[in-house]
Order: structure tokens, then C-alpha cells, then sequence
């Protein structure tokens, strides 16, 4: 263990008497006693077994024998369990999974366990982004140690908080959670998403950083101008060769510590490893999100608060804005359904099914949304109040990004179509996407900004997986993202451009996501256990992605397209990435960033049809992502107004589409990344 | 006196099962969580799991059974269930069975796995049988 963690832990806990625990606290003066565990494994003597085992260590446990039950447990509240520990084979839901969609809802450190021992699974285990394998029979001593993960999560957030809020451009969003009550949970899932590896080294960072983790940290928001930066430095060291230190000291952000960079990085990585496993998918989705940048994108202020509700109702989300998230999502750009912003309600917005964002629905669209922005919940990156609020100010900034795009390429769209592309291999980018979307409008002035959704999109293992199960059934969880941005019909391919953008505009696109939102939106409510908790998670998490700010810098963005979406779809994707893929974080970030590369990548709507809708579900959009060279890639620097950070991931995927958007297909191994072909 | 003589039967009888390589370390994790709050907890468990593997079991049966097609992969499957099961109370034996039977369903030797099956079932029955008369002497030597 590390003697930092312990460090942590004495300077947290008070030792007094009782377990002093606080509701949104998560952390009891006894600490690690009192650590909140919920473990899930069908097996009953095991489960009964591992409950006696963490009884024995004093922490609180919660047993389920059911995944979907787990979930359930976990989306009810967000803040009820500090840790999850799940077992790889279940019969109702694959382990991973149900990792994917924790690390993207509720971002909480999940351990899994196995008799499985082959390397093969462990690398799974990793890659997905849990924070631990131990293998069966597992042993108390295993048990005894795993609050570590939870401190460590929350320290990085804290150091990334303050960070934040010393260096975050937003403009006065930091509604961040509560810091306890982000904290301790959802900063969780920030050490969860470390790479395992990096584990030792995070150890030894918070070692040596002294400060007294207090387990509440703030989190890291990476606006979009902090994952510009971010972006930038990675493609001047080429993705190969970044490390977080190099990237840091390239950076050169004052109060950004290494850790901070590492996990982004990790996101980020998992985000475009997604985008290249979904640009299969979706094929029309870029055109959904590349929609028509004009118009439609309306302006993109305020992406951060992405209101689909707000935008619907101004009818300023640029259905292209949602269409290119959504395209991005699903993949098919039909040009002509916005991208349904419903994701929040409706899980599926993935659902390629036909683009059916109704943009007349908007209204009913954007409050499916709003609710659902919490979609991103999932998103490990935290996308709090503070990143609602960045995407909308994304927004605005996409809509100047949409300019750039659209003049970068022709094809606004293409980043969505891009992204729609990259999904097929990553529903859960889509998902991702769809739920950032959506999540957007429902916090006003959340700074959507995805946070590093790279990373989440990245994990584009993790979006496959769950996009395969979700994609099929409505009812599967992870689908929330997939909102098939795509959706509708009438899209008028403005809606895309938030998802080239930055999945944001997908909210932008409000007319065309909240059809199709409607229309994905149908997906039972469970399904989207990223999303789906979106409704808990919007309405508590303040990662409102602020569809509204989207729609509303969609239509501004309209024209350019790309731009507005360009805001939006980075925090847009960057959320989505997040939520959706539960099953991996990494296709989390990865599609999140994808969609949001893909929609800077001016490819948005540069598919043949500007009426593109946007149902591109985040599995189309990160397959478009990946598919399409993201022409926009490359403006990470241009598009991306300071704001994004996420546009930067965006743009940088979509960068890396255009150099090779095949190499992102590859399989989730990091070696796979198509960020090769990043051009530096 | 009764008692004492009964309780070193009965430690007499766990130590020859790990002497024989029944039981595993496991098995001691197991009795290290017992406490007084929970004093029935190694055959609690024990019930748990024998009635699990009652499951696994005429699963694999229906399974091999099949006539037509044998699907190694579900084989697989379940027995890799049951092994993870079935060393979470440290049976050993037991263990080392499934395991053997896997290595047949990866070879997609169908008559490896008939055999070793019935090995698993002859291990678990012998395992259940012992530790019956193990926890019935512990409590009457208590």
C-alpha cells in the first residue's frame, strides 16, 4: 500500500469514536472504517463469503447477486457507496459492463475479481478501467486495502479541483458538486480511471505531495481551454511518447499536478482508442453531426449548460448539433434527425435505429435531456456543474469553432460522421455522446465540459461492449448514449455539428437531438446505466451538460457548424464518453473525445447530407470518429476556443481521424490507438 | 471426558482433511471470519455452497448429456463457476477436478470431460460427507 494513501488516511480520520458519516460526506472519521462497499457476484457462497470478509474490516457492505440490481442500488443515490466490487462472470450482465457504466455514471473506483486469472482478462479488467483485479478465492488481506482506491481517486480529484479553480477559464460555472459529496464518490472514479499501472506513480505523487487529502477534493474540470492545452501538448510530444510529467511541464498550468495529467491522459487515451472502435459504426452519422452548421447551432454560448431543454425551446439547438453527437453516436448520419437529445430519458439513444430526432420535441426533448445530462455521470471525469458550465461556454465557443470547422472542411459534419463512424466499434462512445448530450441542458450553466472525456472515449472497448448490449435492447443500460443522434428524419443536419464539436452539439442541435432524443429516448429508463442514472446523476450531478448551452451555441454555429458543435461536442462527447461507456472507461473517454474531435473535425455534416440528423449514437459518432479522419483534428488548437478543453480532445481526434482513423479501431490495447497518426 | 474426547476428534478430523489435501488454505480464511457473532459461519457457508454446487452439477449433467452438440464453451463456462465456487470454501480436490475438466473442454475431448466429471462429483460427494461428520462433531463436542 502506499504510505501515502495511509498518510491520507490518518490526516482524514479523526479517530474518534463513532463512524461520524456524513451523507454527502462519504467519509467517516474513522476511515477506512465505515467504507461503503457494495459487491456484486451471482455466486452465493462467494458473495456471502467477500460480505463477511469487508464486515470483518469494518466497512459498511451492501451484497447484490444481481448486476442490474447493483446498478439500480447505485443510481438510486448517487452518493450511497464509496466502492464497488463486482464479479467478471455474471450471468445477467458482463462484469465489465457493469464496470463501464459505474466508472461512467457514478465514477466509483470498481474492483473485479475472477477465478479468472489469464492475463487476457486481467488486461480486460484494466483496460475497462477498474482499479483493481484480484483473483478468486479472495483472500481478507485483499479486502483490508481497498479503500485506497477510494482516497487516491479522491485526491486526485481534490488536486484537480484546485487546479480548477485556480486556472479554469469558465466563467464563473464552477458549480461544481458539493465537494464532499463529489468527493467521495465520484472522485473515486478518478484514481479509478488511472491506469493501473500508473498506480505506483500516482502512489508516489501523492506521497510526495503533502497535502493533507482530506478525501474532499475537488475535482480536476478540464475546461476546454486546460484540455486544449492538454491536447496540444500531447500532439507536440506525439501520443507515443506523452507522459504525463512531459505533458505537464509542457503545459505548464500552475496547480495542475502530474496525477491530474496522468488520469486525463488515461481518458484521453481510452477516448480515442474508442473513437477508432466506433468509427465503424457509424457512417451516417457523420453527416448527422456535420450536419448543417448553419443555423442550427444557434448560438453556442453557454454549450456548458447544454440545456436541450432551453435549446429546444428556443429551437436553438441546431439539430445538427445533436445529430452530430448523435451521428457520432450512431453512425448514421441521416443528415436529417437531431440528434434526440433525449438521451437523458431515453437511454437508447444510441439506438441507431432510424434518426428520429423530432425536433419539434425539443421541448420534451430537452427536458428528457436535462434530466439525462447527467448522463455523464458515468464519465469519470467529473463532469460537474463546473464542466456544465464549461460546455456552455464551449458552446460558444464552439460556435467559433464551427466557423473554423466548417472552414477547415467542408465537411462540418465530418467529425460527426466521424464520430458516427468510430462508433460502430464503440456504442458506448455513442452512448457516451448521446448522454453528454442530453445531459446538457439539464443543468443551467453546468460546464459541460467533458471533462476529459478523451479518456472515457478512449475506452472504447468499454463503449463496445456496452454498446453491444445496449444497442440490442433498449433495456440494456448502456445504450443511454445512444441517443441516435441521428435520429431524425427532418434533421436539418445542424444538429450534428455538436457532435463533431464536442458533443455538443448535439445539443445544440435540439431541434434534431430532442426528435431523436425522443425516439432513443423510448429506451426503458433502466437501460441507460449511464445514462440512465442520468436522471439522478443530472439532477444530481451537476454535470448538467447544459444541453441547453449547447442548442443554444448550435445555432449560432449553424452556419459553421462545426464550431458551434465544436464547443458543445467536445464536452458534449466528453461527457457522453464519460457516462455512457460504464464498461470501459477508457471508450468512455475516448468516445467522448471522439465525438468531440470528430465534430471540431469540421467533417461534421460534410457528409453529402447537411440535413444530416443527428442520431448519431455515440456509437456511430465514435465510429465516425474513428472512421473519419477527423479533419478537424488538427484544429484542436484552432476550433477550440480556450473554453474547451474538450474541443481540443475533439479536434484532436478528429485529427487523428483524418491521419488514420483505422489505427483507432484497433482493439482497446493502447497500442492500438489511431492517436498515432495524430499529426504533432 | 465426552466433550474434550469429541473435540479432539474433531480436530483430529480437520487436520487429517488438510493433511489430505480436502481442504486448502481457504478453508482457514473461512474460519478466521467466524466470531462470536457469526459462530456458525464455516457451515453456513459450507450449506451455501453444497447447495450451489447441487446446481452446477446437473447443469454440466444436462450439458454433457446433450446428444447432439456439445457446447465446450458452456462447459467451460459453468465448471469455471463452480471451480471459483468451490475454492472459495478451499475444496481442493474438487478444485483440482474442475480445473482438469476445463483443460479437456479447451482440448474439446468429450470423453476427458464425462471422465473427469464424474470425478468432480465423486470429490464433492466425499468432501460433503466428511465435513457433515466434521461440523456434527463440533457440535456435540461443544
Amino acid at each position: 500500500m502506499n504510505l501515502g494513501g495511509s498518510q491520507a488516511v490518518k490526516s482524514m480520520s479523526v479517530s474518534s469514536s463513532s463512524v461520524t458519516r456524513k451523507s454527502g460526506d462519504g467519509v467517516s472519521d474513522q476511515f477506512p472504517a465505515g467504507l461503503r462497499v457494495l459487491v456484486v457476484d451471482d455466486d452465493p457462497t462467494c458473495l456471502r463469503i467477500l460480505e463477511k470478509m469487508l464486515e470483518n474490516c469494518l466497512y459498511e457492505v451492501t451484497k447484490c447477486n444481481r448486476a442490474e440490481l447493483a446498478l439500480s442500488y447505485l443510481r438510486e443515490n448517487k452518493n450511497v457507496y464509496d466502492i464497488v466490487i463486482s464479479d467478471v462472470h455474471m450471468p445477467d450482465m458482463d462484469g465489465f459492463k457493469l464496470l463501464e457504466y459505474v466508472g461512467l455514471e457514478m465514477d466509483l473506483p470498481v474492483i473485479m475479481m475472477s477465478a479468472d486469472d489469464s492475463k487476457k482478462v486481467v488486461m480486460k479488467g484494466i483496460t475497462h478501467g477498474a482499479v483493481d483485479y484480484l483473483i478468486k478465492p479472495v483472500r481478507i488481506e485483499a479486502m483490508k486495502n481497498i479503500w485506497q482506491h477510494v482516497v487516491r481517486k479522491k485526491k486526485v480529484e481534490y488536486k484537480g479541483k484546485e487546479y480548477e479553480q485556480t486556472g479554469c477559464v469558465e466563467d464563473g460555472e464552477q458549480q461544481q458538486k458539493p465537494p464532499e459529496d463529489a468527493e467521495y464518490s465520484s472522485s473515486a472514479n478518478e484514481g479509478s480511471w488511472k491506469n493501473p499501472k500508473k498506480r505506483k506513480d500516482e502512489e508516489e505523487e501523492a506521497e510526495e505531495r503533502d497535502d493533507p487529502s482530506t478525501l474532499k477534493k475537488p475535482r480536476v474540470v478540464w475546461s476546454v481551454e486546460l484540455h486544449q492545452q492538454f491536447v496540444t501538448a500531447v500532439n507536440h510530444l506525439g501520443l507515443d511518447k506523452a507522459v504525463p510529467k512531459k505533458i505537464l511541464e509542457l503545459m505548464n498550468v500552475p496547480g495542475l499536478t502530474r496525477e491530474n495529467v496522468a488520469s486525463h491522459l488515461q481518458k484521453y487515451r481510452l477516448y480515442l482508442r474508442r473513437l477508432s472502435g466506433v468509427s465503424q459504426h457509424q457512417s451516417g452519422l457523420n453527416n448527422a453531426f456535420m450536419g448543417p452548421t448553419d443555423s442550427t447551432f444557434g448560438p453556442m454560448s453557454s454549450l456548458n449548460g447544454l440545456d436541450l431543454q432551453v435549446l429546444a425551446a428556443s429551437g436553438q439547438l441546431p439539430p445538427q448539433n445533436l445529430a452530430t453527437i448523435q451521428a457520432a453516436s450512431f453512425g448514421q448520419a441521416t443528415n436529417k434527425s437531431p440528434v434526440p437529445v433525449h438521451l437523458v430519458d431515453q437511454r437508447n439513444l444510441f439506438s441507431f435505429e432510424s434518426p428520429k430526432l423530432r425536433f419539434g420535441e425539443d421541448s420534451q426533448l430537452l427536458n428528457n435531456n436535462s434530466k439525462q445530462i447527467n448522463l455523464l455521470h458515468g464519465i469519470p471525469t467529473n463532469m460537474e456543474p463546473k464542466q456544465l458550465a464549461t460546455l456552455r461556454q464551449s458552446a460558444k465557443s464552439f460556435g467559433n469553432l464551427n466557423t473554423q470547422l466548417h472552414s477547415q472542411s467542408s465537411e462540418t459534419g465530418s467529425l460527426l460522421t466521424q464520430m458516427s463512424q468510430s462508433q460502430s466499434r464503440t456504442p458506448i462512445l455513442n452512448e457516451i455522446s448521446g448522454t453528454h448530450v442530453l445531459t446538457l441542458p439539464s443543468s443551467p450553466g453546468q460546464p459541460m465540459l467533458l471533462r476529459a472525456l478523451p479518456s472515457s472515449v478512449l475506452s472504447r472497448n468499454g463503449i463496445e461492449n456496452v454498446r453491444r448490449g445496449t444497442l440490442g435492447s433498449v433495456s440494456q443500460p448502456s445504450p443511454d448514449l445512444e441517443f441516435s443522434i441521428n435520429q431524425g428524419d427532418e434533421f436539418p443536419g445542424n444538429s450534428f455539428p455538436l457532435m463533431s464539436n464536442s458533443g455538443m452539439s448535439i445539443l445544440t442541435s435540439k431541434g434534431m437531438l430532442q426528435e431523436e432524443v425522443n425516439s432513443e429516448m423510448k429506451m426503458p429508463r433502466g437501460y441507460l446505466p449511464n445514462y440512465d442514472t442520468s436522471d439522478e446523476l443530472n439532477q444530481n450531478r451537476t454535470q448538467d451538460w447544459g444541453m441547453q448551452n449547447v442548442g443554444s451555441t448550435f445555432d449560432v454555429s449553424q452556419h459553421s457548424n462545426i464550431q458551434g458543435s465544436l464547443d458543445v461536442l467536445p464536452s458534449i462527447l466528453v461527457q457522453q464518453g464519460f457516462s455512457s461507456s460504464h464498461k470501459s472507461e477508457q471508450s468512455r473517454n475516448a468516445f467522448v473525445s471522439k465525438a468531440a474531435f470528430s465534430v471540431g473535425d469540421g467533417r461534421i455534416g460534410n457528409t453529402s447530407n447537411p440535413g444530416h440528423p443527428l442520431n448519431l449514437s455515440l456509437a456511430d459518432i465514435s465510429q465516425r470518429i474513428k472512421s473519419e479522419r477527423l479533419p478537424n483534428m488538427g484544429f484542436q488548437n484552432t476550433f477550440f476556443s480556450e473554453q474547451f478543453g474538450q474541443d481540443d480532445l475533439m479536434s484532436a481526434l478528429l485529427k487523428q481521424q483524418q491521419e488514420g482513423t483505422g489505427a483507432v479501431e484497433s482493439g482497446f490495447g493502447f497500442d492500438g490507438y489511431h492517436l498515432d497518426n495524430l499529426p504533432v | 471426558m465426552e466433550r474434550n474426547h469429541l473435540q479432539r476428534r474433531a480436530a483430529y478430523m480437520r487436520e487429517t482433511l488438510f493433511d489430505q489435501g480436502y481442504l486448502d488454505e481457504q478453508f482457514i480464511q473461512l474460519e478466521d471470519l467466524q466470531d462470536d457473532a457469526n459462530p456458525n459461519f464455516v457451515e453456513e457457508v459450507v450449506k451455501l455452497f453444497y447447495t450451489d454446487s447441487a446446481r452446477f452439477i446437473r447443469n454440466i449433467e444436462l450439458a454433457l448429456d446433450n446428444s447432439t452438440h456439445h457446447d465446450f464453451e458452456k462447459l467451460d463456462d459453468i465448471m469455471h463457476q463452480f471451480k471459483g465456487s468451490s475454492s472459495s470454501i478451499g475444496a481442493e480436490k474438487v478444485k483440482r477436478e474442475c480445473t482438469q475438466f476445463q483443460e479437456y473442454c479447451k482440448a474439446g475431448n468429450l470423453e476427458g470431460c464425462k471422465r473427469t466429471f464424474q470425478q468432480v462429483k465423486q470429490e464433492n460427494a466425499t468432501l460433503k460427507r466428511k465435513l457433515e461428520s466434521y461440523f456434527q462433531l463440533k457440535r456435540q463436542a461443544s
